[in-house]
C-alpha cells in the first residue's frame, strides 16, 4: 500500500514538471525561430518515402541548432516519428534527439517525457536500442537530477528481458552508468525515490520495489550472448568507478568467466577480477579440489597469471597489465610468476639462469664446450611434474616470450611495477630482463634497459649479468646506447672484475661510436661515484703508473683517457687514500679538467695543494645550502629599497645582477632561481634607468637620444617578461603575478612615450582604452594577490580606477608618469623551485667545415638532435628555426614522435629538419635554433577555469610568440645550381 | 553409435613417414603423406595396402592432406599418387605447395642419381602429383564435398605449416601436424580456436621436454658466434636448407645490423635460393615484426648474407658461414670443416642433432682425432658447441594447444612410445579425457554422441513458450512435447495434431487406469467426497470437480468409488487417466494409496 502510495504521489510530481513545459516554451520558439524547425518540418511533410524522409534527416544533422530551439525540433522529430512506418527512418529520429540532447547550454529535462513515450509504442528492437542510446545520452546531461534518473533505471528494466541482445547492452549500458550507487533503500523507501521492481515479472505494472542494479546486472554474466555478458561486466565495472561497493559473491561468477568463449567477456572478466581482487584482498577463499585456502588477492592473481597464455592476445595484453597492478600478492606467489620447471627426456634439468649463476659461484667461467653440457642429471618423478602450471606459475616466462610485442611490453611493464614493491623479486627478475635486452623490437629493448634503470636500487648485478648488459653498448641504435648509458649510471655492481669489465665496454663503445662521448663520461662518473672502493685496486693499471718507472705522459685529448681520468676522479672524491696513487702528470691534468669539464670532475681535496679557486671552499650539500642563503641574503637586500629612484639603489641591483649571475654559473642547482631573480631585478633597473627624473623634465626634441633609450628599455622589459613567464617551470601564481605587473609597467612606459612623440589625441585614445582593459584584465586574473600588491604601480593605478576610465588620454598619460615613478619596489618571492628551461644543440656541432650540398630547389634534410631541459609540453611548444643568410627565416615544428623522454624534466629531440634555398655562389652558414612557443592565452585559461562565471570570452590579450633558447648552430650549407 | 577411427600406418608411436587414416561419418580422409628417413627400403614409406590390396586408392579415400612440406609428412606423396594411385584431391597451404615440389625433386634427385635406385617416382610424376593440389588458405573452411569440410590453423614451425580441422555435421577431427607454441624469429607460434572437437591428433615430439626460454638459446648463439669473430676466427654453422636455416639467418642478420658488425656472413647456395624467395613471398605466415616492418624492409632479403663461393672459405680474417647439410656426413659442410679444424680459433655450431655415426655425432661427443678416407687423420682443435633449435612444441606447449581446443578425445602420434606413455599418463589426469597413442597399423575407435539438429515448427516453439513461466534459460535444457518426424532425409519436430494430420492418421487415446484398495468405513458418496476435499486441499491450483453422477475429476483424471457387499469398508478406488497425463496420474495414485487423513469431514 505503501509502495501505491509512493507512486501515485511520483505520478502527481511529474504530472506537475510536464504541463508547463509541454505549451509555454513550444510557443515562444515558434516566434522566434521559426525557420529552423518549420523548414524540418516541411522537409519531412514533402518526404514521400522514408528513403526522402531519411536524406533530410541526414542533411539536417550535419547543421547545427541553437539551444532554444532544440526542443521545438525535437517535438517536430517525434510527431513525424509516430506517423513514420520505416524502421530506418525512426531510428535516424532517435538517434537525432540524442545528438541534439547534447546541445550547450540545453537542459534535456524537458524532452525526457516525450522521448520516454515513444517506448509505449516502438516495436522494433534496433530503435528501441537506439532509444535507450538516446536515454543514455540524456541521463549522462543530468547526473544530479535523481528523479530522472530512476525514470531511465525502470526503462532499462522494464526492457532487460528484451530479446535482441542490443536492447540488452543498452539497458545494462544505462544501468551502469545511471544504477544507483547508494546501498539500495529499503522496500519502503523513503521520500520521492521512485522504487523500481526487478523480481521474476518484469514489466508488472502494479507495485514497484527495488531490487539494486547489481543483482540484477550480475544475471546477466550469464547471458547467452558474449556481447551482453561483456556488456554486464562493463556495467558493472562503470558501477565500481562510480563508487559503488561491489560484492564478493560476484567473484565466482567472474572467475567463470574468465573461461568464456568469447575474448571480449575474458579480458573484461580480467578486469572485473582485478577489481574484486583489490576489493577485498585479504578474505579468503577456498581451493577447489582441495581443503585449503588461499587470499583472494592471491587467488585471483593465479588466475590472471593463468590467462598470460590465453589463446587470445587482446586478453593476454589485458592479463600482463593487470599482473603489474596487483601489489598486495604475497611473495611465494610472486616469485612463482617466474618459475619453469625444465625437463629433458624426464630428467630435471636447470635452466641457463641457474648455470650461469652456479657457474659464477663456483669460480668456474663459462665452459660451455661439450656436447650436452647442459645434460640433465637427476631423474624426474613422473607423477610429480605438473604439466599445467597450476596458478601463477611461469606467467611472466610466458609473457615474455609472447609472440605479441604488445604482450611483451605489458609483461615488462608489469615486471617493473612488482619489482618496485619487493626486493626479493627484483632480483629474481633479473635474469629474464636482461633477457630482454635481446629482443627484436627495439621498443621492446629500450622498454626493458628503461625498467631495469627503474629497479636498479634494488639490485647488483653479477658478473655474467653485467655481461650480457654491457653486450647492448655495441647496439647500434643510439636510443639503446644512451638508456643503457643511463642505467649504468644507477647500477651497483659487486667486484672489481665488473668495474674494469664496464669500462672496457665503454671504452669500446667510445670508439666504435665517438658521438657518444659525453654520455659516457657521464656513466662513469656515476660508476666512479657509487663504487669508490671497487676502483681503487684498479687505479695504477687504469692510470698505467709503475712503482719504479715513469711512463709516458697520455695524451690530453684521447676522449679515452678523460673517460677514466673521469672515473678516477669520481671514486677518488670519497676515497683519500686514492690520490696517494698519482703520478704529477695526473694532477696537473686534473686542474686541467676540473676547469674545463667542471660538471664531471668533483673537487678533490689535495694533498699539499691549495683548494681549487672554483671550489670557493665550500663542498657537498653544505655548498648548495650555503648558496641558497646567500641568494635569500641578496634578495633581503634588495628589499630595503623601498623606492627605485632611491640613491644607491641603482648600484645595488647593479652589484645584486652580478651576484646571482655568478651564483647561476657556480651553483646549477640554484641556476633557475638565480637567474630568475636576476632577470627580474635587470627589469626593474631598465625601468628605473628610464625613467630617470631629469630628463623626463625637458622638451621631447631636447633628449632624443633617451626617448630612444627608453623605448628600448620598454621593448626589452616586455620581452623579458616573457622570458620570465614561460622559460621558468615551478612559478606559482604569486611570481605570475608579479611578472604580469613588470609587464604592465613595460606597457604603461609605453604609453608614456607614445603620448610624449607623437602628436594628437586620437591615436593615443585606442593606446589608452587597450591599456585599460589590460589593467582590467590584471585585476580579473590576480584577484587574490592584489592584496601584496598594495604598495606597488598596480596597486596604486586600482586606487585611482574610477578616475581612470573617465579620464581624458592626455590625463591618463600624466597619471601614469607620476604613479610609475612613485609606486614602490614590489619584491620578489622566490618559489621553492624554478627550473630554467634550456637546450643544447647536440648535433650538428657547427664545426664542421665541410659544407652540406645539395642541389638548389630541392629538399636537403639535416638531422638535429638537442637535449630539452625542464620544458613542460615541448611536444606543442618546442620548435626549430632556420636562419638563412638572406635573412629568411623558417619555423618547423617537429613531430610528437621526436621527442623522447630519457628522463624526468628531461626531453632529447631528435628530428630531421629539411632545408632548401635557391642557388648560392658560395658556401654560407645557416643557423639553426631552438624556439619555445608561448602563448598567454594557455595560461589565462587556465587561471579563468577556475571561476568559470567569466564564461567563454576570448582570450583578451592573448599574446603568442617564441622565445629562443639554447644557443644556435651555424651550419655550412652549399646549395648548387641545378644542372641540365 | 556413430563412431571416428584413426589408423596410423606412420607414426604410431614413431617419428617419421606420417601418414594417418581417419574414418569420420562415413568419410575416409588421409593426414599426410610422409616418408622414414631411417630406411631405404619399403619400409621407407607407408603401407599402403592396409587400404586396399590392389587397384587405385581414389575410390576409399576423400581427401588427403598434407600439413607441410617436411619429407617425412609429404615425402611418398607422388608415389602413392602416381605409383600406386590416386586421383582425388589433396590440399596443403600455398607455402607448402610452393615448396614441397622443390624438396621432393631434391629428394629424387639424391636417391636415384646419386644412389641410383631404380622404380622411385619421375620428375614428371611430382609435377602430375602437384597438379592434384588444392591450395587452402588460414581459417578458411572449404568444402570438399556436401558433408565433409576441413580448416586450416597455423601451425609455426616452418613456413606454411598447419593444423586441419576436419569436420563432418557435428563431429570433428584435428590433425596438428608438427607444430611449435613458442613463436621464433622467424614464424609465429600456434593457435587454434575452442573449437572442441571429438579428437585432437597430436604430434608429440618433445612429450617429456620442457624446454629453457628461446631467449637464453638466441643469446648464448649470439654472444658465442661474436666472440670468435671478434677473436677473428671463423664460424662454421652446419644446417638443412630449410627451415631453422631461416630462423638462424635472421638472427644473425639482425644482430649484425644491430651491433653494426662487418664481417661477412656467406650461406652456402643450392636449394636455398629458390626456397628464399618463397619465405620473400609469404610474408603473412611469418611472425609479427616480420609482418609489419616488410614494408619498409623484407626481412629475408639480407643484406649481410651473401652467397658463398667454394674459394671464401681461405680467405683470412673472420667469417660466418652456413653450410649445408647439417650433420656434417657429406657436402660443402665437410669440406669446409676439414679446412678449419686445425685452427683452434674457429667455431663449430651444430644447431641441431645429429645421427650416429656422422662426423658431427662424432666431434659432438668430444672426440678429438677423426680417421678421414685414406687414411688421413685430422684433428680438431676448432671448438665445438651445440644449440639446440627446434621448432616443436614441448609438453607444455602440447598442454596448452589441448587447452585452447578442449579435445573430448586426445590421440598422440610423432613420438616415442615411452615418451608418450608419460604424456599420456598427465592429459589423462589433468584433463580427465581420454588419450590414446595407436601403434602402426592399430586402429583407434571413438565413439561420438553428435548432436542431431531438428527442425522445429515455430508454433510449437511458441506454444511452449508460452506454457513456461519465466524465459527460456539457454543454459538449461527443457524437456518438450512434440512428434518427430523422419521424412526424405530431413528430420522436423512437429506438434501431435499436426503431425495426426500430416501422415492422415487417426488420434489414439490411451488410458491407464488403476485400482486403489482403501479401508473407509463411511459410505461410497461419502467417501468420495472425503477424498474430494482432500484432494482439494493438497492439489491447489488444479481444477478438481466432484460430478454429480459420483466421480471426481480432476483435470481429465477421472476418479471413482466402489465397494462390494461382502466388505463395505474395503473401498475400491478407481483411476483413470490418459496418457497425456501421465505424471499427474501417478502423482495421484501413490497419493490415495497412502490413504486418507483421518479428521477429514465429508460435506
Amino acid at each position: 500500500m505503501a509502495a501505491h502510495l509512493k507512486k501515485r504521489v511520483y505520478e502527481e510530481f511529474s504530472k506537475v514538471v510536464q504541463l508547463p513545459q509541454e505549451e509555454a516554451p513550444a510557443k515562444k520558439l515558434r516566434l522566434t525561430k521559426p525557420s529552423k524547425s518549420a523548414a524540418l518540418h516541411i522537409d519531412l511533410c514533402k518526404a514521400s518515402n522514408p528513403t526522402d524522409a531519411l536524406q533530410y534527416l541526414l542533411h539536417f544533422a550535419r547543421s547545427s541548432v541553437e539551444a532554444e530551439s532544440v526542443e521545438g525540433v525535437v517535438r517536430i522529430l517525434l510527431e513525424h516519428y509516430y506517423k513514420e512506418q520505416d524502421n530506418s527512418v525512426r531510428l535516424k529520429i532517435a538517434s537525432l534527439i540524442g545528438l541534439l540532447s547534447k546541445t550547450q547550454n540545453f537542459n534535456p529535462e524537458s524532452i525526457l517525457d516525450d522521448t520516454l513515450n515513444t517506448f509505449n509504442t516502438e516495436k522494433s528492437h534496433q530503435v528501441l536500442a537506439q532509444l535507450l542510446d538516446t536515454l543514455l545520452v540524456i541521463g549522462t546531461q543530468l547526473p544530479e537530477s535523481p528523479i530522472v534518473r530512476h525514470r531511465l533505471i525502470e526503462v532499462a528494466y522494464k526492457h532487460l528481458s528484451d530479446t535482441y541482445f542490443g536492447v540488452r547492452n543498452k539497458c545494462l549500458q544505462l544501468l551502469g552508468c545511471l544504477g544507483n550507487v547508494d546501498t539500495p533503500l529499503n522496500k519502503d523507501g523513503q521520500g520521492l525515490v521512485p522504487a523500481v521492481i526487478g523480481g521474476s515479472a518484469p514489466g508488472v505494472s502494479g507495485g514497484v520495489c527495488v531490487r539494486d542494479a547489481q543483482s540484477l546486472i550480475s544475471d546477466y554474466f550469464a547471458d547467452q550472448d558474449p556481447r551482453v555478458r561483456t556488456a554486464a561486466i562493463k556495467a558493472m565495472l562503470q558501477l565500481h568507478e562510480r563508487g559503488l561497493k561491489i560484492q564478493q559473491t560476484i567473484y565466482d561468477q567472474a572467475c567463470r568467466l574468465l573461461c568464456d568463449d568469447y575474448e571480449q567477456v575474458r579480458s573484461a572478466a580480467v578486469q572485473m577480477v582485478w577489481v574484486l581482487s583489490q576489493l577485498y584482498p585479504e578474505s579468503i577463499v577456498p581451493i577447489p579440489s582441495s581443503n585449503e585456502q588461499v587470499r583472494l588477492v592471491d587467488d585471483s592473481f593465479g588466475k590472471i597469471s593463468h590467462m598470460v597464455s590465453d589463446g587470445s592476445w587482446v586478453v593476454r595484453v589485458q592479463a600482463a597489465k593487470t599482473l603489474g597492478n596487483m601489489l598486495q600478492v604475497s611473495p611465494h606467489f610472486l616469485e612463482q610468476t617466474l618459475d619453469k620447471k625444465l625437463m629433458s627426456d624426464l630428467r630435471r634439468k636447470r635452466t641457463a639462469h641457474e648455470r650461469a649463476k652456479e657457474l659464477y659461484a663456483s669460480g668456474e667461467f663459462s665452459s660451455g664446450r661439450k656436447w650436452a653440457d647442459d645434460a640433465p642429471k637427476e631423474k624426474v618423478d613422473t607423477s610429480a611434474v605438473n604439466l599445467i602450471a597450476s596458478g601463477a606459475c611461469g606467467a611472466f616466462v610466458h609473457g615474455l616470450e609472447d609472440e605479441m610485442y604488445e604482450v611483451r611490453i605489458a609483461a615488462v611493464d608489469a615486471l617493473s611495477a612488482l619489482a618496485q614493491s619487493s626486493a626479493s623479486f627484483a632480483e629474481k627478475c633479473l635474469d629474464f630482463l636482461v633477457d630482454m635486452f635481446n629482443d627484436e623490437i627495439e621498443e621492446v629493448r629500450l622498454q626493458s634497459i628503461h625498467v631495469l634503470r627503474q629497479i636498479s636500487t634494488n639490485i647488483t648485478l653479477r658478473e655474467d649479468q653485467l655481461d650480457t648488459v654491457l653486450a647492448v653498448l655495441e647496439d647500434s641504435s643510439r636510443d639503446i646506447r644512451e638508456a643503457l648509458h643511463e642505467l649504468l649510471c644507477f647500477t651497483n655492481v659487486s667486484t672489481k672484475e665488473c668495474i674494469q669489465l664496464a669500462l672496457l665496454e665503454l671504452l669500446k663503445n667510445l670508439t666504435k661510436y665517438p658521438t657518444d662521448r659525453n654520455s659516457v663520461w657521464k656513466c662513469l662518473k656515476f660508476l666512479g661515484c657509487r663504487h669508490p672502493t671497487l676502483v681503487l685496486p684498479l687505479v695504477p693499471e687504469l692510470l698505467s703508473t709503475h712503482p719504479y718507472f715513469h711512463t709516458p705522459e697520455p695524451d690530453m685529448d684521447d676522449p679515452a683517457y678523460i673517460a677514466v681520468l673521469v672515473l678516477v676522479f669520481n671514486a677518488a672524491q670519497s676515497c683519500p687514500t686514492m690520490t696517494a696513487l698519482f703520478s704529477d702528470h695526473t694532477f696537473r691534468h686534473y686542474t686541467y679538467l676540473r676547469d674545463s669539464l667542471s660538471h664531471l670532475v668533483p673537487p678533490l681535496r689535495l694533498p699539499g695543494r691549495t683548494q681549487a679557486p672554483g671550489g670557493n671552499g665550500i663542498e657537498g650539500s653544505g655548498s648548495v645550502e650555503s648558496a641558497q642563503l646567500f641568494l635569500q641574503q641578496s634578495l633581503g637586500r634588495i628589499s630595503t629599497i623601498h623606492n627605485l629612484q632611491d640613491p644607491g639603489a641603482q648600484d645595488l641591483l647593479n652589484f645584486t645582477i652580478r651576484d646571482l649571475q655568478r651564483l647561476g654559473e657556480l651553483q646549477t642547482e640554484l641556476a633557475g632561481a638565480a637567474d630568475f631573480s636576476a632577470t627580474y631585478l635587470r627589469c626593474q633597473l631598465l625601468l628605473t634607468k628610464a625613467l630617470q627624473e631629469k630628463l623626463w623634465t625637458m622638451a621631447v626634441p631636447l633628449c632624443l637620444k633617451h626617448n630612444a633609450m627608453a623605448t628600448a628599455a620598454a621593448k626589452q622589459m616586455l620581452e623579458e617578461t616573457y622570458k620570465l613567464e614561460f622559460l621558468y617551470s615551478g612559478l606559482e601564481n604569486r611570481q605570475v603575478a608579479t611578472i604580469h605587473h613588470v609587464r604592465l609597467q613595460a606597457k604603461a612606459l609605453q604609453l608614456v612615450l607614445t603620448a610624449r612623440t607623437r602628436r594628437g589625441v586620437e591615436p593615443l585614445i585606442s593606446v589608452c582604452e587597450k591599456f585599460l582593459q589590460e589593467v582590467e584584465s590584471f585585476q580579473r586574473l590576480f584577484v587574490v594577490e592584489l592584496p601584496h600588491l598594495q604598495e606597488s604601480f598596480v596597486g596604486k593605478l586600482l586606487d585611482l580606477s574610477p578616475k581612470l576610465s573617465a579620464c581624458k588620454p592626455g590625463e591618463l598619460v600624466k597619471i601614469l608618469q607620476t604613479t610609475l615613478r612613485q609606486s614602490g619596489f614590489l619584491n620578489l618571492q622566490l618559489p621553492k623551485q624554478v627550473q630554467r628551461a634550456s637546450a643544447t644543440i647536440i648535433e650538428p656541432t657547427g664545426e664542421s667545415d665541410n659544407p652540406l650540398r645539395f642541389t638548389s630547389g630541392l629538399v636537403v634534410a639535416l638531422d638535429i638532435d638537442a637535449t630539452l631541459e625542464h620544458v613542460q609540453d615541448p611536444h606543442n611548444t618546442v620548435k626549430v628555426q632556420v636562419l638563412y643568410p638572406d635573412g629568411q627565416s623558417h619555423v618547423i615544428q617537429p613531430k610528437p614522435g621526436d621527442f623522447r623522454s630519457p628522463g624526468p624534466h628531461r626531453h632529447r629531440l631528435i628530428t630531421q629538419v629539411y632545408l632548401s634555398h635557391s642557388a648560392w655562389t658560395e658556401a654560407c652558414q645557416i643557423e639553426v635554433r631552438l624556439l619555445l612557443a608561448y602563448s598567454s592565452s594557455r595560461l589565462c585559461k587556465a587561471a579563468w577555469s577556475d571561476s568559470s562565471t567569466e564564461g567563454l570570452q576570448p582570450a583578451e590579450g592573448a599574446t603568442e610568440g617564441t622565445i629562443p633558447f639554447g644557443k644556435p648552430v651555424k651550419v655550412f650549407i652549399m646549395p648548387k645550381p641545378a644542372r641540365r | 553409435m556413430p563412431e571416428i577411427k584413426v589408423t596410423p600406418l606412420g607414426a604410431g608411436q614413431d617419428v617419421g613417414r606420417s601418414c594417418i587414416l581417419v574414418s569420420i561419418g562415413g568419410k575416409n580422409i588421409m593426414l599426410d603423406c610422409g616418408m622414414h628417413m631411417g630406411f631405404n627400403d619399403d619400409r621407407r614409406f607407408p603401407d599402403f595396402s592396409y587400404i586396399t590390396q590392389q587397384g587405385r586408392l581414389t575410390e576409399f579415400l576423400d581427401c588427403v592432406i598434407i600439413s607441410h612440406f617436411h619429407l617425412d609428412h609429404c615425402g611418398a606423396l607422388p608415389y602413392m599418387s602416381e605409383m600406386v594411385g590416386y586421383d582425388g584431391p589433396i590440399y596443403m597451404t600455398h607455402p607448402t605447395k610452393a615448396i614441397c615440389p622443390i624438396l621432393l625433386e631434391d629428394f629424387r634427385k639424391i636417391t636415384v642419381d646419386k644412389k641410383g635406385e631404380t622404380n622411385f617416382f619421375t620428375s614428371q610424376m611430382i609435377k602430375d602429383c602437384m597438379k592434384k593440389v588444392v591450395p587452402l588458405n588460414l581459417h578458411q573452411t572449404v568444402q570438399v564435398d556436401d558433408e565433409l569440410e576441413i580448416k586450416a590453423y597455423y601451425a609455426g614451425h616452418v613456413l606454411g605449416a598447419a593444423m586441419v580441422q576436419i569436420k563432418v555435421g557435428s563431429e570433428s577431427v584435428v590433425y596438428t601436424g608438427d607444430y611449435n607454441m613458442t613463436p621464433d624469429r622467424h614464424l609465429g607460434a600456434a593457435w587454434i580456436d575452442k573449437c572442441r572437437p571429438d579428437i585432437l591428433i597430436s604430434e608429440s615430439t618433445y612429450a617429456t621436454t620442457i624446454r629453457d626460454s628461446k631467449r637464453c638459446r638466441e643469446r648464448d648463439f649470439l654472444k658465442k658466434v661474436h666472440e670468435t669473430v671478434e677473436r677473428g676466427g671463423k664460424v662454421l654453422i652446419p644446417v638443412f636448407a630449410l627451415g631453422r636455416a631461416q630462423e638462424l639467418c635472421i638472427l644473425l642478420e639482425t644482430f649484425w645490423e644491430r651491433m653494426n658488425m662487418k664481417a661477412p656472413i656467406y650461406f652456402s647456395t643450392g636449394l636455398t635460393e629458390k626456397a628464399n624467395h618463397y619465405y620473400k613471398l609469404f610474408i603473412t605466415w611469418t611472425n609479427q615484426k616480420i609482418r609489419k616492418t616488410f614494408v619498409q624492409r623484407n626481412m629475408f632479403e639480407f643484406k649481410h648474407i651473401k652467397a658463398f663461393d667454394r674459394s671464401y672459405a681461405d680467405n683470412p680474417g673472420p667469417m660466418v658461414v652456413f653450410a649445408t647439410p647439417g650433420m656434417l656426413h657429406a657436402g660443402q659442410s665437410l669440406q669446409i670443416f676439414k679446412k678449419w679444424a686445425g685452427n683452434e680459433k674457429n667455431m663449430i655450431i651444430m644447431p641441431g642433432y645429429c645421427v650416429q655415426g656422422t662426423i658431427g655425432h662424432k666431434i659432438l661427443n668430444g672426440q678429438k682425432k677423426l680417421e678421414m678416407e685414406n687414411r688421413q687423420t685430422l684433428e680438431v682443435k676448432l671448438q665445438v658447441e651445440y644449440m639446440s633449435f627446434s621448432a616443436h612444441a614441448d609438453a607444455k606447449g602440447i598442454m596448452q594447444l589441448i587447452r585452447m581446443a578442449e579435445p573430448r578425445n586426445m590421440l598422440l602420434v610423432h613420438g616415442e612410445a615411452k615418451k608418450m606413455e608419460f604424456l599420456k599418463d598427465k592429459i589423462e589426469q589433468e584433463f580427465t579425457i581420454n588419450c590414446f597413442m595407436p601403434a602402426n597399423g592399430e586402429t583407434t575407435t571413438v565413439i561420438t554422441n553428435p548432436s542431431v539438429p531438428v527442425d522445429i515448427s515455430l508454433n510449437l516453439l511458441k506454444r511452449e513458450m508460452a506454457l513456461g513461466g519465466p524465459l527460456p534459460d539457454p543454459k538449461k535444457p527443457r524437456t518438450m512435447h512434440g512428434t518427430l518426424i523422419m521424412k526424405e532425409n530431413s528430420l522436423r519436430l512437429v506438434s501431435p495434431e499436426q503431425a495426426l494430420k500430416e501422415l492422415g492418421l487417426n488420434e489414439h487415446q490411451l488410458r491407464f487406469t488403476c485400482r486403489v484398495q482403501l479401508q473407509d468405513p463411511h459410505s461410497d458418496p461419502d467417501t468420495l467426497s472425503r477424498i474430494y476435499t482432500h484432494l482439494k486441499s493438497v492439489l491447489k491450483g488444479y481444477t478438481i470437480q466432484h460430478l454429480p453422477d459420483g466421480t471426481v475429476m480432476v483435470e481429465s483424471i477421472v476418479i471413482k468409488v466402489s465397494s462390494s457387499a461382502e466388505e463395505p469398508n474395503t473401498k475400491v478406488l478407481l483411476l483413470s487417466w490418459s496418457y497425456q497425463d501421465e505424471d499427474l496420474g501417478s502423482f495421484l495414485s501413490t497419493l490415495l494409496k497412502k490413504g486418507l487423513p483421518s479428521g477429514l469431514s465429508s460435506m
